[in-house]
């Protein structure tokens, strides 16, 4: 159904909870849109200027304004409950990662930081590339997002994720890819003249494939 | 001041000498100037916020080409025509700001506000009549000094007219020095004109009320404006700290908002949209009272269910101070926060769905008249329902971390924006046209223009939905520079397209205003049969507006098609005999 809608692929294992949620507003929206207009376009036509007749004295309907208030109520609620689950899986219950990123967002690129085998930063087989991130398939990886200047935006169309990155915060991200492939990483936060070029890329690969590139990195940084 | 005095005073005053051309044009202290200096402020702010909106769509649809008849500008303006990546920034900047606080408060509040408000009520003029003059040309101070932040050094702000900190803060992070500063400043003084108004339209509605005008007899424009002017009150103060904040921070050495000094980006966000959200209620509301007028009027019907209105404005108002983070979900702000704003966010689509469906209870067994302000009144009620319920999307945490700063926010708010609060212009200006102006405007070049807007409105916004749906990031100057973006170009020429053809039909709004002021045809005392307290002033009312006494109110402003009388309308100010004890 998405991909009728334009949807980017999606890659990551919270992206179906969100177009799901996405999906079950897009088909209330749908009803409500078009009853609403159909009664309206009925109205328009039926109810159509007359020469000699007079429209109906009616000033309102108590029982009728209550139902429609209660309905729509109803309906929100329920939407703002459905969705809470989701959101707290998302950005509140960050699972303990397999793979570890520092990313520190600067005018006007990424800069990703691995930090090696130790899994501290700061230490001598940290890993810093510009826009690129790479990272293994089926594995939870946890970003810690802070920005030196100006506050960017992380963004992966391909999992539904977005984040601001804060100067001054440090704000934590998680992700599981599912597919392999290569992704863009836009900056979705005005941040300056150089925001529309301000783009990472993001290679998800097999856990061999994901190695092999991190032995590589490290024998061209020395 | 109490009503009787008011009348004293201003027939004192008209038995005064002739009024010299300034003191009736320029410097007139008449609520009706006033509103028409609003208004034809606006419209000339109209020309050069839609201006950048149409540069900006050549650059979406044919990213780092020349525009066509601007080789002329100078680097490092463009190059060549060719906008350069911080001008974009300028001209989206610019575009919001400029429609936003130029062109729809100057219309809905200044202009209909200061026109509607006394002659609505029973009123001679505003209760400060000075004041409301000094809100216009303090108004317009701002508004040159907006203007002229396009010819300093450096250009005009470009940090979006959210103006995030740290970028707005720091003038190396940008590239723009002085255009920054006279956007705050250009607002700060926006918001002491606005502030004096709403002071103005709060005192008058609430103290010179002529007789038997109850609360619940107010028209729901007054209603909506009343409500509005209390917004405006309450939240520019914040917007203004905000401001002063802001300047500290660029010229004093403050770090208020940056990070590197103790401060918080954040706060400037909470602050910031404190007083946005109330202000996008400060912009549809006067739509949603005007709308409301001309449905009833056009469906010759009372408004189904007027003190549900009523209450749904009140509701929407109160809620609009407690649902900001929504604006906020990816910002940082703890995501336990985010789920009460996701809450309240939903509860606020309770009104706004109360009112939809009173005003297609106000069409049912109506008997309805196309005229041009009646298409777009319910052009209003259609886009805004739209507008609406894409905004349910955004309420919701999960989907709005996917949608939020992409396009679909952009359609969100033009809908809402453009597609209600300018229909509701658009419909206003032809509807009370005759009243300002004394002939009415032309019926076939409002219907050619609405039907061409209407059109390509919808052409130009709605693909925009789907441009977000497909990740497609707001503010970027060339989404050719993303590979997920390259199959949406073809949306985004599309949508240029109409966004020309859109532009061009405002042409026709403004052709028609001016040959309708010199060669319209005369219009008559109540020309759509209204019921309000307007339609019984004068062609051209004088100051003071009524030359006898002020009319008295019997009864609501929706009494058609009143099994009461034969005709399908009865004026609030008519007296039938056993309607006598129930006014006093």
């Amino acid at each position: 159904m998405l991909e009728y809608l334009w949807f980017p692929h999606d890659i990551s294992t919270f992206g179906p909870r969100v177009d799901f949620l996405f999906l079950l507003i897009f088909w209330i929206v749908m009803i409500v849109w078009i009853a609403v207009m159909v009664t309206m376009v009925i109205f328009m036509i039926r109810y159509r200027t007359k020469p000699g007749r007079k429209a109906e004295y009616i000033e309102g309907n108590s029982r009728l304004e209550l139902v429609w208030t209660t309905v729509t109520a109803a309906i929100l609620v329920m939407l703002a409950f459905m969705s809470r689950s989701t959101w707290a899986d998302i950005k509140e219950h960050a699972p303990p990662g397999d793979v570890f990123y520092a990313v520190n967002a600067k005018q006007f690129n990424w800069e990703m930081t691995y930090p090696g085998p130790d899994g501290k930063l700061g230490t001598k087989d940290d890993l810093t590339l510009e826009n690129e991130m790479h990272v293994p398939v089926h594995k939870v990886v946890r970003l810690d997002l802070t920005s030196k200047d100006v506050i960017h935006s992380f963004f992966v169309p391909n999992m539904r994720l977005k984040q601001d990155a804060v100067p001054g915060r440090v704000i934590p991200v998680w992700f599981e890819a599912t597919e392999t492939g290569q992704y863009e990483i836009p900056c979705a936060e005005l941040c300056g003249f150089g925001h529309s070029g301000m783009k990472g890329n993001l290679t998800v690969q097999s856990e061999e494939d994901f190695n092999k590139w991190l032995q590589d990195q490290y024998a061209q940084s020395k | 001041m109490s009503s009787t005095a008011a009348v004293a005073a201003h027939g004192a005053h008209a038995e005064h000498h002739e009024l010299g051309f300034m003191r009736t044009y320029v410097f007139s202290t008449d609520h009706k100037m006033i509103a028409r200096q609003f208004l034809f402020m606006a419209l000339i702010m109209m020309a050069i916020g839609g201006l950048m909106a149409m540069l900006m769509r050549w650059e979406l649809a044919f990213p780092e080409t020349a525009v066509p008849g601007f080789h002329w500008m100078p680097e490092p303006y463009m190059y060549d025509g060719a906008i350069p990546p911080n001008t974009y920034n300028s001209m989206f900047t610019m575009h919001a700001t400029i429609m936003i606080f130029f062109v729809v408060m100057p219309i809905l509040v200044g202009c209909f506000g200061n026109f509607l408000i006394p002659l609505m009520i029973g009123a001679r003029d505003m209760a400060y009549p000075i004041l409301n003059m000094l809100s216009f040309w303090i108004g317009a101070v701002a508004g040159v000094i907006m203007t002229a932040s396009f010819f300093v050094p450096g250009g005009p702000a470009a940090a979006g007219w959210t103006s995030y900190a740290p970028l707005s803060a720091v003038p190396i992070y940008t590239g723009v020095d002085w255009g920054q500063d006279l956007w705050c400043i250009s607002i700060i003084i926006l918001g002491v004109s606005s502030l004096m108004g709403a002071i103005n339209y709060i005192t008058t509605i609430i103290n010179m009320r002529t007789k038997g005008m109850t609360f619940f007899r107010l028209p729901l424009v007054i209603w909506s404006l009343f409500i509005t002017a209390i917004l405006l009150l309450l939240a520019l103060p914040v917007l203004t700290t905000a401001l002063a904040l802001l300047l500290f921070d660029r010229l004093g050495g403050t770090h208020f908002f940056l990070p590197s000094g103790g401060g918080e980006p954040l706060l400037w966000q909470h602050l910031f949209w404190f007083f946005g959200h109330p202000e996008v209620y400060i912009m549809i509301l006067p739509g949603m009272g005007i709308a409301s007028d001309i449905i009833a009027v056009f469906s010759r019907k009372p408004i189904f269910g007027y003190r549900a209105m009523a209450y749904a404005m009140i509701a929407i108002a109160g809620l609009s101070w407690i649902v900001w983070g929504h604006h906020m979900f990816q910002s940082g702000m703890d995501p336990a926060l985010g789920t009460s704003f996701m809450l309240t966010t939903m509860v606020i689509g309770v009104p706004s769905a109360i009112k939809t469906f009173n005003w297609l209870g106000t069409l049912y067994k109506g008997n309805i008249h196309y005229t041009a302000p009646m298409m777009n009144a319910l052009a209003f009620v259609s886009m805004f329902v739209i507008g609406g319920l894409s905004g349910i999307w955004m309420a919701c945490t999960p989907v709005d971390m996917y949608i939020h700063d992409t396009y679909f926010i952009v359609a969100h708010i033009h809908y809402v924006l453009f597609g209600g609060s300018l229909f509701a212009v658009f419909g206003a200006v032809e509807y009370w046209f005759p009243k300002m102006f004394g002939r009415m405007m032309n019926e076939t070049m409002g219907k050619i223009h609405f039907w061409i807007t209407f059109v390509a409105f919808n052409c130009t916004f709605f693909p925009m939905h789907i441009l977000g749906m497909g990740g497609h990031m707001r503010r970027i100057y060339n989404p050719l520079q993303y590979d997920f973006l390259k199959p949406l170009q073809g949306m985004n020429i599309f949508i240029s397209i109409s966004a020309f053809v859109l532009g061009a039909a405002q042409f026709i709004f403004l052709a028609n205003i001016i040959w309708s002021l010199l060669k319209g045809e005369k219009a008559t005392e109540n020309p759509w049969q209204a019921n309000t307290l307007e339609w019984t002033t004068p062609i051209h009312p004088g100051h003071g507006n009524w030359p006898g006494p002020v009319p008295v109110v019997y009864r609501g402003p929706y009494e058609y098609s009143s099994p009461e009388v034969a005709e399908d309308y009865l004026p609030q100010s008519r007296l039938i005999e056993h309607a006598t004890a129930a006014a006093d």
